[in-house]
């Protein structure tokens, strides 16, 4: 289970990158990516990156 | 590059007639009377600082750098899908800068503007939110411009967890948006709030934000740092309100408060644009600034200037510096800058001393108020050709003397060398309830124009004083010993 971002919707604010408790999110080229592999989705908490998220629907469930 | 720029030669070149409220050439016959009555300790801090200071306005530039583009607030004027409409214009967006970028980009810019006095960091997004790129870019410029001042503008949100860091980095002034201090009133603002990692809707988001600014406020005027509050005004939702927000903030220490007018063009996408909610008319954000006028002191200068903004408050020379247009390392000559406050600092002695003279002149009148508009490069003067005017700024007149009420934005009327009938009627909307334009010079056929609507446009002053000139017009068209009308 990990959480993605919809790379068309990613405004490159990084506010999810440094919010992030996993470290699983970084830049690729100009918009942000979340590793699968690190992804936790806050272990049952909301997830953070979609709660700092300025655009509604730019995280989603992968 | 330098078409919107003032060169030194255009302070120094032309001074005004010595008849009648003429100035007075001598730095040596007079204080700067901008100090007005504000202890020298403040007006230290706030005398090279265009937004801060309205006469500083006249003389220094500024440049914000947009370093950290997060934000942990949503606010309804602003949608950063894009650009945050209230700190640009439409249709540009901002250049995301590291704060290496940034710092180099300073440079050049210091290098060809010695005007520059003031670094911001002003948003996209929250400057306090993503802190350590607004702290490393002040870091790396206070090693390479050490007479530049800092300003950072922030929601407030983080601010109490910054204070110690502000105060360390020489930072004399801070900007806060705060634009109620009624949680009910925020919730209608603020959609959301992000606050130790959770997401706060509603009045218990705006509840958050509203105590954490309170905090913020108190704690940096307890550390004698200046804080401007800007608000919004939002008609049919804060506006009345903001004179509770003015005492309120005034009771808190703030030294300065900026009333801004909603922007909320639909074609933004805001939510406030999308929902119709408007903007207040020029004449309408006057009237609150008025019953304002006797509290927190008031900014009526400010341009709501874009992120990335470059220049004298009023233009923007941001797409001159973009990053492909920097050199590697600008070669970088402080003596320019030197010499431009010298001049400047003998220009201010100058200009107050034609202030005084213009107060006696008015004393003379027996008339009602007047507003007239003024088209100026800077430099306190009517230094501007009407048709490249791409604002006017707007002041009263009446026995009192001439005070500063605003500015008027319009589209340049003059475009290709032509003016259209379009762009007429741009102008003639930015000026309503005008009674005269003060000008360089102006082409008889846009003066007629003028005429055909009302409105006086006069050429007669051309690179004196803004406040001699009218003062001198208006004694003589009121005064008892009319003259000329």
């Amino acid at each position: 289970m990990a959480l993605q971002i919809i790379a068309s919707e990613c405004t490159s604010c990084g506010a999810c990158e440094f919010e992030c408790p996993n470290a699983a999110i970084s830049i690729k080229s100009d918009v942000y990516v979340i590793k699968a592999s690190g992804c936790t989705e806050c272990d049952g908490d909301a997830p953070k990156c979609q709660a700092v998220c300025p655009v509604e629907g730019c995280i989603v469930q992968g | 590059m330098s078409r919107n720029v003032i060169p030194l030669s255009s302070l120094t070149r032309i001074r005004p007639p010595q008849s009648g409220g003429g100035g007075c050439a001598s730095a040596s016959c007079g204080s700067s009377e901008g100090s007005g009555d504000m202890p020298a300790h403040i007006w230290d801090k706030v005398k090279d600082h265009p937004c801060y200071s309205e006469e500083a306005h006249h003389y220094f530039a500024r440049m914000h750098v947009a370093v950290a583009p997060a934000c942990n607030i949503q606010c309804n004027y602003c949608n950063r899908k894009y650009d945050c409409a209230n700190e640009s214009r439409p249709g540009v967006t901002s250049e995301k800068l590291t704060p290496e970028e940034a710092a180099r980009k300073v440079m050049a810019v210091a290098a060809k503007v010695p005007q520059l006095s003031v670094l911001g960091v002003a948003g996209p997004g929250d400057s306090l939110f993503d802190w350590r790129k607004t702290f490393e870019t002040f870091r790396l410029v206070e090693q390479l411009l050490p007479d530049i001042k800092f300003c950072i503008s922030t929601n407030g949100l983080a601010l109490p967890d910054h204070i110690e860091r502000i105060v360390d980095h020489n930072i004399d002034h801070v900007t806060i948006t705060l634009n109620t201090v009624d949680p009910a009133i925020g919730a209608a603002i603020y959609p959301w709030v992000y606050f130790n990692g959770k997401r706060y809707t509603g009045i218990d988001g705006a509840r958050i934000l509203h105590e954490r600014q309170m905090e913020g406020l108190e704690a940096l005027t307890a550390k004698g740092i200046l804080v401007k509050i800007n608000s919004v005004m939002i008609p049919g939702v804060n506006d009345q309100h903001l004179l509770e927000v003015n005492a309120a903030i005034k009771a808190k220490g703030a030294f300065l408060h900026n009333v801004l007018p909603l922007i909320s063009d639909p074609a933004h996408g805001t939510a406030y644009g999308l929902s119709g909610q408007r903007g207040p008319k020029p004449a309408e954000l006057k009237e609150l600034q008025d019953k304002l006028a006797g509290g927190a002191n008031l900014m009526r200068h400010c341009r709501q200037c874009r992120a990335d903004a470059v220049g004298m408050l009023g233009e923007d020379l941001s797409q001159d510096f973009t990053l492909d247009k920097l050199p590697e390392s600008a070669a970088y000559d402080p003596e320019p800058r030197r010499l431009y406050r010298e001049v400047v600092e003998q220009e201010r002695a100058d200009r107050a001393q034609a202030l005084a003279a213009a107060q006696v002149e008015v004393a003379r009148a027996l008339a009602p108020a007047q507003l007239v508009a003024v088209c100026t490069k800077g430099g306190g003067r009517i230094n501007q050709h009407f048709g490249h005017a791409k604002e006017f700024q707007v002041f009263e007149v009446d026995s009192l003397g001439v005070r500063f009420v605003g500015h008027r934005k319009a589209d340049t009327y003059c475009q290709g060398g032509y003016g259209d009938e379009e762009k007429l009627d741009v102008v003639l909307a930015a000026l309503e309830g005008i009674s005269t334009v003060f000008t360089a010079k102006i082409g008889r056929c846009p003066k007629n124009d003028l005429k055909a609507a009302g409105i006086e446009a006069i050429d007669l002053y051309p690179f004196e004083y803004i406040e001699t000139a009218v003062a001198r017009w208006y004694a003589e068209a009121f005064g008892i010993q009319t003259a000329t009308a």
